[in-house]
């Protein structure tokens, strides 16, 4: 795991972390841009929302604002929460469309019930899980804003948080804390096989039970029954009992392609021609 | 701070129970222009507290003569939904304050955004 001095909520609390500076690179990085454009897009896809239909969303932790705009491409009205003033300022140079809120998740969201049709977040969850000042405790911080979150929705909506849990633990302190307050749902990993491609959403249902989805790249992952024997009518060839194929064999190059597969790398179709020898002439 | 947001706010300090509507003190108001999505204004009216936004329309000058109860079968109603998107998304107040209306607990407003922090005695 990464070392403690590289996760920026071990550095400052979010209010001081996300500075001037801190808030500049996410109107000027483009790399930081479209990574969070990407997030966004993908959370918007797990929240479901019913298609044609303009949503009024609540966007925690919207920062500069990144998030929003994509919402706002959608057709979408939304309320952004942040904590860090920097940022929020940097949104209203960017004349973001929605509404900003200066506000901190862990003291809750102070919205009617039933107000929102669905909430995103990216990468602000984790915030929560430290102790920045003596009089927070982290449980209690997010069942504060779990159950908050939970009246303010309106009832079947989805939140979607993209997170990056920095230990089971605090992915067991986070979901536990949002059961408590009633949600349903869980965890769906994106490239649960890559290290770099690995993204983590926590998928919560506000009132009705949905089904999850499913993380891309996963689709080899998960077998229908996990303690039981896969049947397979193919039979097992002697070279596959030995480990490892040959380097450059077909099979090893076979075995390559779909592990990259797996990591959701783009990776040309497998074909007849896939490492075939070359006719002696060449 | 659109007036459809503040629709929907409530203060959150500590034993107030309801907290609803926050008063609106502004001493800086703007109208901007947004894009009419009667499909939008459609969905939000049934979720609107109605006397709370006439309330705050008219504390703000910008009623606009909307009509204090909800005029039935606003669907089709293009006038009045015109009249209620004007309220709700293009009026935006820059600067003053909200108030809680049971504390009395203000949350300040600078360039349109509400400060909702709350101290640490009143989580």
């Amino acid at each position: 795991m990464s070392s403690s001095c590289r996760r920026p909520e071990h550095m400052a609390p979010p209010e001081v972390f996300y500075n001037d500076e801190e808030a500049r690179k996410y109107s000027q990085n483009s790399r930081m841009i479209e990574i969070q454009s990407q997030m966004s897009e993908r959370a918007v896809e797990l929240l479901n929302l019913p298609e044609d239909q303009p949503c009024f969303l609540l966007d925690v932790g919207c920062g500069s604002g990144l998030s929003g705009d994509y919402l706002s491409e959608e057709g979408h009205y939304w309320v952004g929460v942040d904590i860090s003033t920097a940022m929020l300022d940097v949104a209203l140079d960017r004349e973001v469309e929605g509404d900003l809120l200066l506000g901190d998740m862990g003291q809750g969201m102070p919205f009617r019930p039933g107000t929102f049709d669905g909430c995103i977040s990216i990468s602000a969850l984790q915030w929560l899980c430290n102790a920045d000042k003596k009089s927070h405790s982290p449980p209690k911080r997010l069942y504060t804003f779990f159950s908050t979150l939970y009246s303010s929705l309106a009832r079947g909506a989805r939140a979607v948080f993209q997170i990056y849990p920095e230990n089971s633990e605090q992915l067991e302190l986070i979901t536990a804390q949002a059961m408590k307050a009633g949600f349903t749902g869980g965890m769906v990993v994106d490239y649960p096989n890559s290290t770099k491609a690995k993204k983590f959403f926590l998928c919560l249902f506000a009132g009705v039970m949905g089904v999850l989805p499913k993380g891309l790249g996963s689709e080899t992952a998960d077998r229908g029954v996990s303690n039981q024997v896969q049947f397979t009518g193919q039979r097992s060839r002697f070279k596959n009992m030995k480990g490892k194929s040959a380097k450059k064999s077909k099979d090893w190059i076979l075995e390559k392609k779909e592990r990259r597969r797996r990591q959701g790398r783009e990776v040309r179709a497998d074909t007849k021609y896939t490492g075939r020898q070359r006719k002696p002439r060449f | 701070m659109k007036l459809l947001t503040h629709n929907m706010l409530t203060s959150h300090v500590k034993g107030v129970t309801k907290g609803y509507p926050l008063l609106i003190k502004a001493t800086e108001v703007k109208v901007s222009e947004v894009e009419f999505n009667p499909q939008f204004v459609i969905r939000m009216i049934p979720k609107l507290e109605w006397p709370s936004l006439v309330q705050a329309a008219a504390g703000l000058g910008y009623l606009n003569d909307l009509p204090s109860d909800l005029v039935p079968d606003y669907e089709n109603n293009e006038e009045f939904l015109r009249k209620v998107h004007r309220v709700l998304l293009e009026v935006e107040v820059l600067e003053g304050c909200l108030q809680c209306p049971e504390s009395g607990r203000e949350f300040p407003i600078s360039r349109g955004i509400p400060n909702m922090l709350l101290n640490e005695d009143e989580v």
